[in-house]
């Protein structure tokens, strides 16, 4: 039944293809929040690509079974429609609504070529129903997937764009994290101070955590590989800005910081990474005389 | 046969790796410095590897086994240039070079062995 | 997983071969667009693989795979070799470097850098280990 019935479907697509096009792009539209030329011919131009494509595919293939390799390239374009909609912006309603919106013009075909036979009509129709049931759940998977893209994008440029490294001196860089730390960014913001460290040639970094409210170990364990990973390209580490809190926790997880300097405040540790580099400051004589 | 050359500065050897070395090179280079370390009585070796994107743990154990031979033929040795790629990834592999210094590059090495000397 | 490309096999059986399968990592990781530390990672613990085979296994040889999922692609190594196998796969995989144990096989660091490992050995039959490292977004 389901080889007869896709060449009647194929057929019955092929045969009324303007038609069907006309009926199914009227639909989409009406179904658009918003839209513009561009997006409006390239909607066109797919429609018109999707139903010759669907009619060969339902010829050639042995089976309704979207996954199957037959229906590759009909999943192939519907991919590429997905991905241009969260593009554009559009909602996956709105994107689902390019497959949805051919139904009705389908069924009405069917019922006009099997209109006496209420059996076949009913089986047709409901295998039809199935099937594009699962065309439409597909292209709102890739939607899906291609959003999720998009938004550790967006997360991984924001991370790059909110962690400066600042240099308090030369030789002294300072990192100062704020906010709480997960694994992803901490890799990041640690990778981007041993970069610094290279580019400015700076023999001391201080990492201060005055502004992460908590530690877990994962974060810890990524400071201790950075500080290592510091040593051995030359440069040292201080830690400053630890509150008691994470002094606890520190403690309570085992992490060992026998070999990392540790400096409750940013001004000690600046100090003590100037006494290291050899420089010194001396308040003015002017200054001086006025205190 | 390839070998990676040794430069002499006064007490001073400095060793700049820019080849990807396959394993034997590298312990011809060991084999190397340790006899020049003698021959023009150093005092001090600097392994420069800014130019080597790529230590593994062979390398890494060459360059331990270098600094623990040259100590014992009372030379000091530092390391310099190390890239970040290449600490991260030897900090993962768990491989921390005890006893060898390190330095940010040449000079500072140059300075850190000069100031270990007077 | 599936190869999206044909997969190049490369003999392991000289230190020099060793050096070009590095290069060869390099570039296959390059153009599937992996940042700099990650390919400095797989390439550390391919380097560390191969020499295993070289003087564990007696030479071998090493396939490189363009691996591609629904939602990622990444790059997979499989060494292998038809040498002596490993008798205590335990032992192998404790962490030589810090404890001073293990058999110096590098096969724990190696597994750090990479996503996927996976070990199989045979006493007397040979030794496959594959690794495989996906891209992060």
């Amino acid at each position: 039944m389901s080889k007869d019935y896709s060449a009647r479907l194929a057929d019955i697509v092929s045969d009324n293809k303007d038609q069907l096009l006309d009926v199914w792009l009227a639909g989409l539209f009406s179904k658009l929040m918003r839209r513009d030329k561009a997006g409006d011919a390239e909607v066109r131009q797919k429609a018109a690509q999707f139903l010759p494509l669907l009619a060969d595919t339902l010829k050639k293939s042995e089976t309704l079974n979207i996954q199957s390799p037959e229906w590759g390239d009909l999943r192939q374009l519907l991919e590429e429609i997905s991905q241009s909609r969260v593009r554009q912006g559009f909602t996956p309603i709105e994107t689902a609504s390019f497959i949805f919106s051919l139904k009705e013009p389908l069924f009405d075909h069917l019922r006009k070529a099997l209109g006496d036979d209420s059996k076949q009509l009913a089986d047709s129709i409901a295998v039809t129903s199935t099937l594009f049931d699962d065309l439409g759940l597909f292209t709102v998977e890739v939607y899906q997937k291609a959003r999720e893209q998009v938004i550790l994008r967006q997360q991984q440029e924001l991370l790059e764009l909110s962690t400066p490294v600042v240099q308090l001196w030369d030789g002294i860089l300072a990192l100062p994290l704020i906010g709480t730390l997960d694994s992803a960014r901490t890799q990041v913001v640690m990778e981007s101070l041993l970069e610094k460290i290279v580019e400015t040639g700076s023999e001391i970094a201080i990492i201060d955590i005055t502004g992460v409210p908590t530690v877990d170990t994962l974060v810890a364990q990524h400071l201790l590989k950075t500080i290592a990973a510091a040593r051995l390209m030359g440069a040292d580490c201080i830690i400053s800005g630890i509150r008691p809190q994470i002094a606890q926790t520190i403690v309570h997880l085992g992490v060992n910081l026998e070999d990392v300097i540790t400096k409750s405040t940013l001004a000690d540790a600046f100090i003590i990474a100037m006494k290291r580099t050899g420089a010194s400051i001396n308040t003015s004589e002017s200054r001086q005389q006025r205190a | 046969m390839e070998r990676i050359p040794i430069l002499r500065m006064g007490r001073l050897l400095l060793v700049t790796i820019q080849v990807d070395m396959h394993d034997r090179l590298a312990m011809t280079l060991q084999d190397d410095l340790t006899a020049r370390i003698v021959k023009d009585r150093a005092n001090g070796v600097l392994i420069d590897i800014s130019a080597l994107d790529i230590v593994d743990s062979f390398i890494g154990r060459m360059i331990s086994n270098t600094a623990a031979m040259a100590k014992i033929l009372d030379a000091d040795t530092v390391l310099v240039g190390m890239q970040p790629a290449v600490a991260i990834t030897l900090v993962e592999l768990g491989l921390n070079l005890t006893g060898v210094r390190t330095a940010l590059n040449v000079e500072r090495g140059m300075q850190m062995l000069d100031r270990s000397h007077e | 997983m599936t190869d999206i490309m044909p997969v190049t096999v490369m003999p392991v059986k000289t230190d020099e071969d060793v050096v070009r399968l590095r290069k060869h990592v390099r570039d296959t990781m390059v153009a599937i667009g992996f940042s700099l530390i990650e390919q400095t990672k797989v390439i550390t613990a391919a380097s560390e693989l191969a020499r295993n085979t070289l003087r564990y296994g007696g030479g071998g040889e090493v396939s490189i795979h363009h691996i591609d999922e629904f939602d990622r692609k990444g790059v997979m190594l499989v060494f292998s070799d038809k040498g002596p196998g490993i008798e205590d796969i335990a032992l192998a995989l404790t962490d030589g470097y810090t404890s001073g144990g293990g058999l110096g096989l590098g096969l724990s660091g190696a597994k750090r850098l990479v996503d996927e490992f996976e070990l199989d050995t045979r006493v007397g039959e040979g030794t496959s280990v594959s690794i495989a490292k996906w891209k992060r977004y």
